[in-house]
């Protein structure tokens, strides 16, 4: 059974459609980069999965483990397993990153039936996680994103990834605004946490993330449709081709 | 009863100029009441009480406090702060020796009664009782000074660094039902001296009554003064307090004011500046429910040159609540290179909440900067989303983002034992209020 299966997905912003057919399949252990030109769809599908309330599914399904994702909130998802890294991380004063951290995670376990976890067990497991992203402790008693600098935010999202274990992690654009060295610790975040039970969608307009998260399949979006399909290679094509050649093709379809 | 008994307070009134008084602080007495009748209880015509329906205080009565049965310290502890710090108790308005703790004062350190203060004689008392915050200020002043019954005198000597903080608490008991309760304050930190202070109005009753309370604080030069003001009056009570502070060159007052009780809560904060360099910093959080009435006006004097001021402000409120905000920061010709900032939020969780938020700027000098803002919202929903997307939802989600919204603010009280109690406090009232 495939874990996320995506069929024939519509959807619109203010009842302007932006995704015009999506379907798509992914199983345990795979990982899918998205790609496309600006305002071609691909975030929005990240949200839409994610259940952003901005956007209106008018026709197709969805399915996650087994379950019918459009029936559930937000929160519902997370709980199942599904983990959006934002594009763009909300900054929350007020709240440090250890506390939020440790109510989404029982939340979670408090979801799916498991004991709460007391502030010092969730310490020692968040000193390990602290590792996948070469992070002190020190960042912990920080608010959550606030007046951190974009590169921050985004290993941020790779943190609390690594700390709620999702079955499947949607990275939307996480590989904008960073640099190299940002890009190499945010990769190595990713590819420790990838394996046969869990699977990755990342949503990227370059193909320099994909240096260091290797896909297995690559999708291209246009106009709210997958235009083509492929493995890696697609990516390195794109590069050198740009995506003229298939948003045209899309046109003409 | 006699034509003037229908004045609002007169038998209060008429019972303390009756007592035995004479010399400075019969003349105050006789002058706040006289002040009193000729302002009676403000409406809302008066543009200082726009907002704050205060008018049902003139048609009922007032009596003076009943006997209170005898109180066990332990009914203290959720109020008390710190261990074995100087504390000043109220009980229904009367001075409790038994219940405060007056023995083993620091050198330099005064702590007493301001009713065994006066008896005593203190030069100090007389110098700034009624002087520091006047009958003229507000009716509510006037009624203070004609009606004040007990209340705290702490001064600390000139150089001197008080090594714990002080407290007051009043606390209100059955006995206090129908009864008005009129404690003040008088606070003289002396030059390069320092002093922590935490002000505390706390019941055991769920009776209505009326808390109407002066606290004239003085700083001398290079005086530091960190003032903690705790409002958790019964939610039936009426609370005005008024706060005058006077600043003398390079002083420092910084003020935290919770209010969480009465069904109408008032607080004037004022503050002069007498000399150059003085810094005020004034921060406060106001959490409302039911039908409650949370009012903050703040005044900040910018009478001199080179002084800052610093304003944070935010506020909760649930249900049919409201709060009145107002913030005056007057600038005097004289008072260049002032730097001003005043900020003011609040958080709606309902839809008949209700806020009045008034920045008030009177800038008289031409190189200064003044800024204010003042903002009237919901829980943000992109914040909310966020949260989601990590399993937090629902109610969870918005007692989370009420307590961030609050914790910004209550990270600045400085002292950590206070700073935990009100922590504990604020959390559980937020609770509340979000479930």
């Amino acid at each position: 059974m495939a874990l996320l299966h995506i069929d024939n997905l519509h959807a619109a912003a203010d009842e302007k459609p932006i995704l015009n057919g999506i379907s798509l399949t992914v199983n345990a252990g795979e990982v899918h980069a998205i790609m496309g030109p600006n305002g071609s769809g691909k975030s929005t599908l990240a949200q839409v999965l994610a259940g952003h309330e901005a956007y209106d599914v008018t026709a197709g399904s969805i399915s996650f483990a087994g379950e019918d994702l459009l029936d559930m909130e937000a929160e519902e998802r997370a709980w199942a397993g599904l983990f959006l890294a934002f594009q763009y991380p909300v900054e929350i004063p007020g709240v440090s990153n250890a506390y939020f951290l440790r109510q989404g995670y029982n939340e979670i376990r408090k979801a799916r039936g498991l004991d709460e976890l007391d502030p010092i067990d969730f310490y020692d497991l968040l000193e390990e996680k602290l590792k996948v992203v070469e992070w002190g402790p020190e960042i912990m008693e920080r608010a959550v994103n606030f007046g951190f600098s974009g590169g921050e935010k985004k290993r941020n999202e790779i943190l609390q990834m690594a700390v709620l274990e999702p079955k499947l992690a949607i990275l939307d654009e996480t590989d904008s605004g960073l640099d190299i060295d940002a890009l190499r610790i945010v990769a190595n975040g990713v590819n420790t946490l990838r394996g046969p039970e869990k699977a990755i969608i990342v949503v990227t307009h370059y193909q320099r993330l994909l240096n260091y998260i290797v896909p297995d399949f690559v999708h291209v979006i246009a106009g709210g449709r997958i235009v083509r399909s492929g493995g890696k290679e697609l990516a390195l094509e794109l590069e050198e081709k740009g995506y003229e050649w298939l948003t045209s093709e899309a046109a003409v379809a | 009863m006699n034509a003037t008994a229908t004045m609002p307070f007169a038998d209060l009134i008429a019972t303390t100029q009756a007592s035995e008084m004479t010399g400075w602080l019969a003349d105050l007495r006789e002058a706040g009441a006289a002040r009193f009748a000729e302002e009676g209880i403000p409406t809302s015509r008066d543009e200082e009480w726009r907002f704050t329906p205060v008018g049902p205080l003139g048609k009922m009565t007032f009596r003076a406090p009943a006997v209170s049965a005898p109180l066990d310290r332990t009914a203290l502890s959720p109020f008390a702060f710190g261990d074995g710090w100087p504390t000043v108790v109220l009980v229904d308005g009367r001075f409790v020796p038994e219940l405060s703790r007056l023995d083993a004062l620091p050198d330099g350190v005064v702590v007493t009664s301001l009713a065994e203060a006066i008896a005593a004689g203190e030069p100090a008392v007389e110098a700034h009782l009624g002087r520091t915050a006047t009958a003229d200020q507000t009716p509510f002043t006037a009624l203070s000074a004609a009606t004040f019954a007990d209340g705290l005198f702490v001064q600390v000597s000139a150089g001197v660094v008080a090594p714990t903080p002080v407290q007051l608490i009043s606390v209100a008991t059955d006995a206090a039902a129908e009864a008005m309760l009129a404690p003040r304050l008088v606070v003289l930190v002396g030059a390069n001296a320092e002093l922590s202070l935490v002000e505390s109005y706390v019941t055991l009753t769920e009776a209505t009554y009326f808390t109407n309370t002066v606290a004239e604080v003085h700083l001398g030069a290079n005086a530091r003064l960190d003032h903690t003001r705790i409002m958790r009056e019964s939610e039936a009570a009426w609370h005005i307090g008024f706060t005058q502070v006077d600043q003398e060159q390079d002083s420092h007052y910084r003020e935290f004011a919770l209010a969480m009780g009465g069904r109408l809560a008032r607080h004037n904060v004022h503050t002069r500046h007498h000399g150059e360099r003085v810094e005020t910093l004034l921060y406060g959080l106001y959490l409302t429910r039911g039908e409650q009435v949370a009012d903050t006006h703040s005044a900040i004097f910018h009478d001199q040159p080179n002084c800052n001021s610093w304003e944070v402000y935010k506020g909760v409120l649930a249900d049919d609540s409201r709060a009145v905000f107002n913030g005056k920061v007057l600038v005097d010709r004289i008072a260049q290179k002032t730097d001003a900032k005043q900020t003011n939020r609040n958080l709606l969780l309902s839809d008949t909440a209700r806020v009045d938020a008034k920045p008030q700027l009177e800038i008289f000098a031409d190189d200064v900067r003044c800024t204010h803002g003042a903002t009237i919202g919901k829980l943000n929903p992109q914040q909310r989303y966020y949260l989601k997307t990590r399993g937090i939802g629902g109610k969870k989600a918005e007692q989370l983002l009420t307590w961030a919204f609050a914790a910004e603010v209550m990270a600045e009280i400085t002292q950590p034992a206070v700073r935990v109690g009100l922590e504990a406090l604020v959390h559980q009232r937020l609770d509340e209020l979000t479930s």
